[in-house]
């Protein structure tokens, strides 16, 4: 089964990706815990997104589509957006927590908690379009 | 989204934190800890028994303060995180970086026997 929604490129559209995943996900047999990590990394990778798409607050006529396909075994998210920041995840080096204490950094959490709770995260660009792909294996009952 | 209040009981001072704590609305809260620490607050409680989401926005600004309570011998509990919210913090193992107890009394004699 495959979702979409496609929302404007903004901090305060946040809360409803989370609610979208929370809604579509809700149909199914999945913890109260799992189903908010899977939010929570929705979120994340939205969130960073839209930083350093430096949309911040403001309104956008740029949109972030998400789309989710749900699977006996797998649920696989799809984050897609058009704004020229690709990510490049194979020079991505996960900071220590020590350092970030130490260098008082309010950042460099969300990514980290991503790859903790997929299995799988890529990202990619190809003609302006970035997509970060997650995947997460799990049983995914109906309810 | 997010509404906070605070409340002082004696000396400790009480940062209550309701609904989504995300990156439009970690300012927040960041500010009431900020001002709390300026003032010269020496016990900091969260109440969290209203928290209902938590991202990393919100795990940072929690973790940028860690080295000023230290500095400023700051003694700094949350209490009443749901499973969801606790969740969140072990993750990464934050829950090992910052004192969080179930109940607010339990903070409260965290910061009395700490003294």
């Amino acid at each position: 089964m495959k979702y979409s929604i496609k929302v404007p490129c903004c901090k305060s559209k946040l809360k409803t990706i989370r609610s979208f995943v929370d809604e579509t996900l809700g149909q199914y047999v999945l913890s109260d815990v799992d189903l908010n990590m899977l939010v929570l990394a929705v979120d994340e990778v939205c969130a960073n997104l839209i930083v350093h798409a430096d949309m911040d607050d403001k309104m956008s006529d740029e949109c972030i589509v998400l789309n989710i396909l749900v699977r006996k075994n797998t649920i696989v998210f799809e984050v897609i957006d058009q704004k020229d920041h690709g990510f490049d995840f194979s020079n991505y080096r996960e900071p220590r927590l020590e350092d970030l204490v130490k260098t008082r950094r309010k950042g460099g959490l969300g990514l980290m908690l991503v790859r903790r709770i997929m299995d799988d995260v890529e990202f990619k660009t190809k003609d302006h379009t970035n997509v970060c792909r997650m995947v997460k294996k799990m049983q995914v009952p109906v309810a | 989204m997010i509404n906070i209040t605070k409340e002082s009981e004696e000396n400790v001072h009480i940062i209550k934190v309701e609904g989504d704590v995300d990156a439009a609305s970690s300012i927040y809260l960041d500010k009431a800890i900020g001002d709390a620490l300026t003032r010269g607050q020496k016990k900091i409680l969260i109440d969290c028994t209203e928290l209902e989401y938590i991202s990393s926005a919100g795990l940072g600004v929690f973790m940028s303060y860690i080295q000023d309570f230290e500095n400023s011998d700051s003694q700094f509990v949350l209490f009443g995180l749901s499973e969801r919210v606790a969740g969140v913090f072990e993750i990464l193992g934050l829950d090992q970086l910052l004192t969080i107890v179930k109940t607010r009394e339990e903070a409260l004699m965290r910061v009395s026997d700490e003294v």
